[in-house]
């Protein structure tokens, strides 16, 4: 599926770009107020998604950390295993 | 329903005994795990999903290797602008399609990106709290 056989007006290129701004958390809309390019947009996005990225990945560290306390027998541990099996 | 997901491949993760491994390996497969449960929540409608569950079911070492020949491969679509570029690599599946499809995906994949974080967050700060409790 390579496309869909008709070209891409500009109404729905723009509406995207309104809806992937709408996204974008509020200090980027803050910075660039009102409509943004389609390259500063493009720009934006990528470094949200680069960032989010690197959350995921330094909520698994953390979340690998606080694992280790289910080691012990301690009641913390406990409830944590709770939670998780919940 | 990803938040259930998620919680049930955290449990699987081995702390200790027998299997248990160092905490940056655990760190590795929670990773893998979160962005596994993201793409099997969004379902396979989605080009980004169905591009990260293809990858994650890819690992060395896992189950058959399909012959290379029934593989299909698009080609990519040839970038002019380097911001379109970096946006296909960041977005899952994003190097073959139309750029209007790959603006829609993009904003999908945000979209659970950010929820997967809250999720995350929300699991960190209440076991956070509760080994704060003494």
């Amino acid at each position: 599926m390579s496309g869909r056989g008709r070209r891409i007006t500009d109404e729905e290129i723009n509406e995207l770009i309104s809806k992937l701004q709408a996204l974008l958390p509020a200090e980027s809309r803050r910075r660039n107020a009102g409509r943004m390019s389609a390259s500063k947009l493009l720009k934006e996005t990528c470094s949200y998604i680069k960032s989010l990225h690197r959350e995921v990945d330094d909520l698994s560290d953390r979340l690998a950390g606080l694992m280790t306390t289910m080691d012990s027998n301690s009641p913390q541990a406990e409830i944590i295993r709770g939670l998780l099996r919940s | 329903m990803v938040a259930l997901r998620f919680l049930r491949a955290l449990s699987l993760v081995r702390c200790s005994g027998p299997g248990a491994r160092s905490p940056s390996y655990r760190a590795r497969g929670i990773r893998r795990a979160a962005y596994a449960c993201m793409a099997a929540s969004a379902g396979p409608r989605r080009a980004w999903s169905r591009a990260l569950l293809r990858k994650i079911r890819r690992r060395p070492g896992r189950g058959l290797r399909r012959p290379r020949a029934v593989i299909r491969r698009r080609r990519p679509v040839g970038g002019g602008d380097p911001l379109e570029v970096a946006l296909r690599r960041l977005v899952p599946g994003g190097g073959c399609m139309e750029y209007c499809r790959l603006l829609e995906e993009a904003a999908d994949y945000v979209k659970c990106l950010a929820m997967q974080v809250r999720l995350m967050q929300t699991i960190v700060d209440s076991a956070s709290h509760v080994n704060s409790i003494d």
